[in-house]
């Protein structure tokens, strides 16, 4: 896939931010396309969970201006965020261990007759009947959708997790770290869910140090280092060093006789 | 996928296979889900259970009157008060909170009560009322300072345990004891349903039941979706139709030892069960209960998933201590009167005790309100057979004490082995 012209699906352009007299982020441009899985990288402390908490809505930027389908809209909240199909896979996936898959997906939006408001009669059958509707068509592998979440493994809860969004017509997904916590088939999972999302159209933006399995998914990488964006690479042109160089501030591709680390933080 | 035990792709094959099996396999099947449960560690109520049938044995081998119609319906009627309070004291233990203070604000809302009705001289059903006011009014208060003000449910309803303590006392001033004279709440624990009336109630509930879990039976099949096997739908219908009838059927006997009779269900002993299947259903089944579950769950996710916490909250503490108010009220009606030591004593211990007992969790997010008749029935079981054995208050707490260390310790290790199998 070629980098994706057009009208990018969220746009963020000269993005600041300051936390008293420590300047977090420097006119920041960012920008995702639908059916294109961006990973932001950057060292430690580079900017990278503030810019992504300011696209989700959690902070306010102090200068800059965001765009969702080319227009202009201001995100004051989590929930302005959530409302246009912007939603984040947290690293503690935000699960309720004691509830079964159904009623994680449903969390907070269950499907309901009778009385109107809390006292609404909860529609199991057909809850669970979309529920299992939405995991096959994601390929989520699930022994039993009325399992409690507990039972999951790391994997099968960040699917879990992410199929929550795509229920709920999530159209930019951030995920921030997914595959921390993950082993090697648990990680393969997510990654190939993440390309499967893409497929559907949608634009993901994978926050991760795993520079292995952002090379593995993403199409375009994005660089920030010191709050500013320092460099953006075509995935299929870039090499891992040309990337660890940016990160780190060294030049590209070359040797400076320093140590590389050969994958940061992972 | 490389964690989980059991092969997900085979499980619901079974599972569909038995669902049409004959029903002459139904012992088999039922034993295999029986021994499938064992091996989870999922038993939730069984083993209760049959510690309530070892304690029944007991009791009968010490004294035969223990397992008589007359006792078993006294039972009934002495758990009736503090089971209503244990349903409440579920709801805030799903929550992962606690309420200390549901013994004295059950004695403090039954002397609002008879102070209105005796004192004032209200007619009965507006003084009900306001004692329940006062209990859901307490119970806001509570939740407002736990989730507004950040203050811990356990230290907010320990100083409201103290202070309705004193409040009862105020309130009923020298007299220290108000009898209840008015017949309409008298009658609320103490006036026995006819009997055909009892059996009537007792076939619509299980009818009820039946119809409910058939019909979700046919639709879940209908809509393709993994259904257990028909002959467990069948044997839950059974057993509960069983206990049901079993229930009515004592209470039904004539327990008179004179020529009048005496039969029929006791009315305190219907307004506990209509209370914890109401509450039950609450919590099962619609959107509200789904939040608790979700609060006591994860109360990050559930505040991520947008619902208000607070407000989920604060509607607990205020169902609990209305809930209390019940309780308060029930066990007044029972005794004819409120005195200082009303909702004092083992009530808040009996309360907690039956919940936690009948399989709530104190860490949240695990039980159910329904499970509260079983522990409330051991708790009372335990009591009634020593006082049938005259044995002295000192013995009877120390004995409840254990009994109540013990199933929160099973509470714990069911906890920690839930952990070391990936269920917490």
């Amino acid at each position: 896939m070629s980098i994706p012209g057009g009208t990018p699906i969220l746009e963020v352009k000269g993005i600041s931010k300051h936390f008293g007299q420590v300047r977090a982020l420097d006119r920041v441009d960012f920008e995702v396309h639908p059916g294109e899985v961006v990973g932001f990288v950057g060292d430690n402390g580079a900017g990278k969970s503030t810019l992504i908490k300011i696209i989700a809505g959690a902070y306010q930027a102090d200068e800059g201006q965001y765009f969702f389908d080319g227009r202009e809209v201001h995100v004051h909240s989590p929930r302005d965020a959530t409302s246009r199909g912007i939603a984040t896979v947290y690293q503690d996936l935000a699960l309720c261990d004691n509830l079964d898959v159904v009623a994680n997906l449903y969390l907070g939006r269950e499907d309901c007759f009778g009385l109107p408001g809390p006292l609404g009669l909860l529609d199991e059958v057909d809850m669970e009947k979309r529920a299992s509707e939405v995991l096959k068509q994601l390929s989520i592998n699930i022994p039993s959708v009325r399992t409690p979440v507990a039972s999951l493994s790391g994997g099968q809860r960040q699917t879990v997790a992410v199929a929550r969004t795509v229920m709920w017509d999530a159209r930019v997904l951030i995920f921030d770290e997914p595959t921390a916590a993950l082993g090697v088939a648990q990680t393969r999972q997510v990654l190939d869910l993440i390309k499967r999302l893409r497929d559907r159209g949608m634009g993901v933006i994978l926050v991760s140090h795993n520079l292995a399995n952002v090379f593995a998914v993403s199409d375009r990488i994005i660089v920030i280092r010191l709050g500013r964006r320092v460099a953006t690479f075509d995935v299929r042109e870039a090499s891992r060093e040309e990337v660890v160089g940016a990160i780190t501030g060294a030049q590209f591709g070359e040797d400076d006789g320093l140590p590389h680390p050969a994958e940061i933080g992972a | 996928m490389t964690t989980t035990a059991k092969s997900p792709a085979d499980e619901p094959a079974v599972v569909d296979a038995a669902a049409h099996a004959p029903l002459r396999q139904m012992p088999r099947i039922l034993l295999g889900l029986l021994r499938k449960r064992i091996s989870e560690g999922e038993l939730g109520v069984v083993p209760v259970v049959l510690g309530l049938v070892v304690i029944a044995i007991v009791f009968q081998t010490l004294n035969s009157n223990f397992l008589t119609a007359l006792n078993l319906t006294n039972l009934m009627a002495q758990v009736a008060a503090f089971g209503t309070i244990a349903v409440g004291v579920t709801f805030v233990l799903l929550l992962g909170e606690i309420d200390l203070s549901v013994g004295s604000v059950s004695g403090f809302c039954a002397g609002v009560l008879v102070v209105l009705n005796v004192k004032y001289g209200w007619p009965a059903l507006p003084s009900l009322l306001a004692a329940l006011a006062t209990g859901v009014a307490i119970g806001v208060f509570d939740g407002v300072w736990v989730s507004k003000l950040h203050v811990p449910s356990f230290v907010v309803t320990l100083a409201g345990n103290i202070a309705f303590l004193g409040a009862l006392l105020f309130i009923l001033g020298s007299s220290g004891t108000i009898n209840i004279n008015d017949p309409f709440l008298s009658d609320i624990a103490n006036r026995l349903l006819p009997v055909a009336l009892g059996w009537i109630i007792a076939a619509v509930l299980v009818g009820a039941y039946a119809m409910v879990s058939l019909r979700t039976f046919w639709r879940r099949s209908r809509s393709g979706l993994v259904v257990g096997p028909f002959a467990a739908v069948v044997a839950r219908i059974v057993i509960l139709g069983g206990g049901v009838a079993a229930a009515t059927a004592i209470m039904s006997v004539d327990r008179s030892r004179s020529v009048i009779s005496i039969a029929g269900v006791p009315m305190g002993v219907l307004v506990f069960l209509a209370l914890l299947l109401g509450f039950d259903l609450l919590v099962q089944r619609t959107r509200f209960g789904r939040d608790v579950y979700a609060v006591g769950g994860n109360i990050e996710a559930a505040r991520r998933a947008g619902i208000s916490v607070d407000r989920v909250r604060i509607a607990v503490f205020a169902l609990c201590s209305g809930l209390a108010a019940a309780g308060g009220i029930m066990a007044a009606s029972r005794l004819f009167a409120v005195n200082q030591s009303s909702g004092g004593s083992d009530v808040l211990l009996n309360s907690i005790a039956a919940a936690v007992i009948g399989g709530t969790s104190l860490f949240g997010g695990r039980g159910r309100p329904r499970n509260a008749l079983v522990g409330a029935l051991v708790i009372g079981a335990i009591a009634n057979g020593m006082d049938l054995q005259a044995l002295s208050s000192s013995v009877k707490f120390i004995i409840t004490g254990i009994v109540l260390l013990l199933a929160v310790t099973i509470d714990a290790t069911a906890r920690r082995g839930r952990e070391a199998a990936g269920r917490a």
